[in-house]
């Protein structure tokens, strides 16, 4: 295969940026997404130029450090599939794409495609878990956790935190990140001591962060790689309205 | 050549974690604020130290190359984690679960660390679940169970395919909250360059702020290396692409003996190489054999028509079909350990009965399980005489529930549906049971540094089973670090604050300074990856599944070669304070050429084949592993003298008070 592709190149954070055309030559089918970049990067660097920097690590869809936007769609034209799982099958020969980083005022640019995503830990750390210290467990089995309640916490649990569902989002909006934890242990009894002040806390970073509100597209759930729900998001608001009343 | 003292407590094996722990020295609460620690790496073993500790009192400061410390590998840990809690009412108890993991690692593990791995292990089901980690539950609310690679009990606990994740979020998450307390410092995007050793005792690290390139020095009372395996030594291996062994290294050369470099696990269901371009492999869970069932053609005119394209795995007639593992190994058959499986797929392709274009794939087929429940859901759903289709049907919904998404994941790779086609597997390099030496504290032959999880050597023997590497790193992190740690610290209390502008300080971070200087510097005309492919190749030809004296001589003079190559010929482009992939790769790269000769070296100077470690000279009749226990039932770590060739061996002898010695047998 042949491409021409239009990246964004940015040398760091302060610098200004631009799109750059690369063409890309014997690119195969079974090639991923990266693997392309790979090939494009030893060519720069044997032409003793400055190879894309971009973000990954597992390369199978679960380490959540990959995600560019190819063609305006986050993590590319396939559903379900992170940056990493997307394979050169999914495009015609000859096709042109443009490459951009995640754009979000929270997710400033490093260089070239890689972002500082660490607003997500920040939100994780205001109240993304259970408070337990180790050696204080009781039994595994001793509270049990109906089996629908326990899957549905697994759908929520599923994020990567790839911040795939912010950069989609006309608003810029973490809602469906926060909304997944949230989630997750509110369906789950472990959860629910701390849920008050969980969603509070968590969404007052969300704010403080410059992440925007949800706004109803629901583009986070057609981009996500895991396919998380909106549905998710009308639990965080009923977690949100059920702290504040309480 | 020395004798290392391994500190296992005396007392019947049963009692001595337990009498251990009752005896270790203790830091009260107020000295433990005097008191930092280093975390490197934030994996299951990183992030569960650093978060245990952290909750204790201690100031920790934890290191990770990647973004976010939620990324480490870990992660992408697919099928589960064992415990011996019994709750399948299986007979499953510590005692099993330590049998299973000493025998699986084929006598070559520490006996009492293996039992203590094996004893903690329900605790650690309790820890998670408290956490909130949604762990595969029954209809009734309770935790649910598979049976797992080598096991002949349900004792793996999963949440789908994702369990690492769910885990590594768990200790996430509890390493957060200490962060938000101020109580852990955190420093992503950093990796460790060098361990900087004061009186002989570890005192803190260089790491390189990978976005802006500083060196910065961090002193600690305690540094902890919780950094993973070296199997991308290999290049290809299902490593993320970023593991790497140049914490552990540095460390090594600090000091730190390495042992059984050479013990590598292949895992036996990963996706087959499809090209040149290949970064990395990607693994199909184990979980799958307990439903696959894995074949080649019997006869060779169909494999060659197969490899040819001529032909596909359907057309071949069940008559026509070799069900290898099931004929060599009828009491385990497609659940024979990961060593095992790999070694017989290979003996298969080797012999020419492989089945994709290279010849180095097997089948690995869903049709009998899908007609074996679909049978059962028509007899739930009272469905008479159902057709063929019918049965089809309702048994492909029952394998999806199971295993979807990691069907879903081969469609998506290979561009082939394994619903109609069977899916092609082979062998990969996935862990690496070697590593640093520790005692039974966890402490390094460095004093003050304690390493924890894949990145130790003490668990596994030469042969990790399914579903156990999830199981110690968290039981080094949450229950075995927090107790023994303090034996050391209780002397640190009057210490102070270690300072970092000391003479000792400041050569190391030069030393750093010099070698990413020198890596600048080379301005050769080859890339990174042209070295490290290279390198992969000569470990996986002549260091992987199988290995021979010949082989291994040649592997350390053509690694001898691709190192001074790299030294002359890499190409780094870019500056050196800056963020500069390149350069990380180099770095790391040039680690793993060092350590791939010490591999080798090992796996020469082992005589006899264990677990992983398969010396082709060494093999019973039947083509099976032959032990010598009575030359080579030790420990061999290995003391940096300057180069790897002239790496030093010392022995730390294997007793086993428990189990008698025998020859693995899963037939």
């Amino acid at each position: 295969m042949k491409l021409t592709l239009k990246i964004w190149r940015q040398a760091g954070p302060k610098a200004k940026g631009q799109i750059v055309d690369y063409p890309v030559e014997g690119i195969s089918e079974d090639m991923s997404f990266l693997e392309m970049l790979d090939v494009l990067n030893d060519r720069l660097v044997r032409e003793g130029q400055e190879p894309v920097a971009f973000d990954h690590d597992c390369r199978e869809g679960i380490c959540g450090s990959c995600g560019i936007m190819i063609e305006g769609r986050a993590h590319g034209p396939n559903r379900k599939a992170a940056t990493c799982e997307l394979r050169m099958r999914s495009f015609p020969d000859g096709d042109t794409l443009t490459v951009e980083p995640w754009r979000a005022r929270p997710f400033p640019v490093i260089k070239d495609l890689v972002v500082d995503r660490t607003a997500f830990d920040r939100i994780m750390q205001a109240g993304g878990y259970v408070s337990v210290k180790t050696g204080q467990a009781p039994d595994a089995n001793a509270i049990p956790v109906p089996k629908h309640h326990a899957e549905e916490a697994m759908d929520a649990a599923a994020c990567i935190g790839c911040g795939a569902c912010v950069a989609t989002c006309p608003n810029g909006s973490a809602m469906l990140f926060v909304a997944a934890k949230v989630s997750q242990f509110a369906l789950l009894p472990q959860g629910h001591a701390e849920r008050k002040e969980r969603v509070e806390r968590m969404l007052a970073q969300m704010d403080t962060e410059g992440f925007g509100a949800c706004s109803n597209t629901y583009a986070c759930e057609a981009e996500c790689p895991k396919q998380i729900s909106v549905e998710h998001i009308a639990r965080l608001n009923r977690e949100f309205v059920r702290a504040k009343a309480l | 050549m020395s004798i290392l003292d391994s500190k296992v407590p005396e007392g019947p094996i049963e009692r001595k974690w337990t009498a251990h722990k009752n005896h270790i020295h203790l830091v009260n609460p107020a000295n433990k604020r005097r008191i930092d620690v280093i975390v490197v790496g934030t994996g299951l073993a990183g992030s569960s130290a650093a978060a245990s500790l952290a909750e204790m009192g201690y100031n920790v400061k934890t290191f990770c190359y990647q973004d976010s410390a939620r990324r480490a590998h870990s992660i992408a840990a697919q099928g589960g984690i064992n415990a011996a809690k019994n709750y399948q009412n299986d007979g499953d108890s510590v005692y099993r679960l330590f049998y299973d993991t000493l025998k699986g690692g084929d006598y070559r593990s520490r006996e009492a660390n293996t039992y203590r791995l094996a004893e903690v292990s329900a605790s650690i089901i309790d820890q998670c679940v408290a956490q909130g980690v949604p762990f595969a539950r029954d209809y009734g609310g309770l935790l649910d169970n598979r049976s797992f690679g080598g096991a002949q009990v349900s004792r793996t606990f999963y949440a789908r395919g994702q369990t690492g994740q769910q885990l590594l979020l768990g200790a996430y998450s509890a390493l957060m909250r200490q962060v938000g307390k101020g109580k852990v410092k955190m420093y992503d995007r950093h990796e460790m360059l060098d361990l900087v050793v004061v009186g002989g005792k570890a005192r803190g690290i260089i790491a390189r702020n990978l976005v802006t390139g500083k060196l910065e020095r961090h002193g600690a009372h305690a540094v902890l290396l919780c950094t993973g395996g070296y199997g991308n030594v290999f290049f290809l291996s299902t490593n993320a692409m970023g593991c790497n062994v140049t914490a552990a290294w540095k460390s090594h050369k600090r000091g730190a003996f390495m042992a059984n470099p050479c013990y590598t696990q292949i895992h036996p269901t990963c996706i087959p190489v499809s090209g040149d371009h290949q970064s990395k492999l990607t693994l199909m869970s184990e979980s799958l054999r307990n439903d696959g069932r894995i074949w080649v053609p019997k006869k060779l005119e169909d494999a060659k028509a197969i490899q040819q394209g001529k032909k596909k795995g359907s057309d071949i007639a069940e008559e026509d079909r070799d069900y290898y593992l099931e004929r060599r190994y009828p009491s385990f058959g497609n659940l024979v350990p990961r060593d095992v499986a790999s070694r017989a797929a290979k003996e298969r392709c080797d012999a020419g009965f492989g089945v994709n274009r290279t010849g180095e794939a097997v089948y690995l087929d869903f049709s009998a399980a899908i007609e074996r429940y679909g049978k059962m859901e028509a007899n739930v759903h009272h469905i008479d005489n159902p057709s063929k289709e019918k049965v089809r049907e309702l048994g492909m919904k029952v394998v999806s529930a199971k295993y979807g998404n990691l069907f879903d994941m081969y469609e998506n790779i290979v561009g082939e549906n394994p619903y109609e086609h069977p899916m092609k597997i082979y062998p990969a390099v996935h862990y690496t049971m070697g590593g640093l030496w520790v005692d039974y504290n966890l402490q390094s032959t460095v004093p003050g540094m304690y390493v924890l999880g894949e990145a130790n050597f003490s668990d596994h023997g030469a042969n990790r089973l399914g579903a156990s590497a999830l199981m110690q790193g968290l039981a080094d992190g949450y229950f075995v670090i927090p107790y023994t740690i303090a034996d050391q610290l209780a002397g640190e209390i009057r210490t102070g604050p270690i300072k970092t502008d000391t003479t000792e300080f400041e050569q190391a971070e030069q030393h750093v300074r010099s070698r990413i200087e020198q890596l600048m510097n080379t301005k050769g005309t080859e890339p990174v990856d042209h070295f490290h492919k290279r390198l992969g190749k000569v470990m996986w030809d002549k260091c992987g599944m199988a290995r021979n004296a010949k082989g291994l001589q040649e592997a350390i003079e053509e690694i001898r070669r691709i190192r001074e190559d790299f030294w002359k010929n890499v190409r780094v482009p870019g500056k050196a304070d800056e963020f500069n992939q390149e350069l990380e790769k180099a770095g790391r790269v040039a680690d793993f050429l060092e350590l791939g000769e010490l591999m080798c070296k090992d796996a020469l100077h082992r005589n006899e084949s264990c677990g992983g470690h398969f010396r082709e000279e060494y093999q019973t009749e039947e083509g099976e592993a032959l032990r010598d226990d009575n030359n080579f039932a030790y420990v061999g770590a290995w003391e940096w003298k300057g180069d790897p060739g002239a790496a030093e061996l010392h022995k730390e002898a294997l007793k086993f008070t428990v189990l008698q010695l025998s020859q693995r047998s899963y037939k």
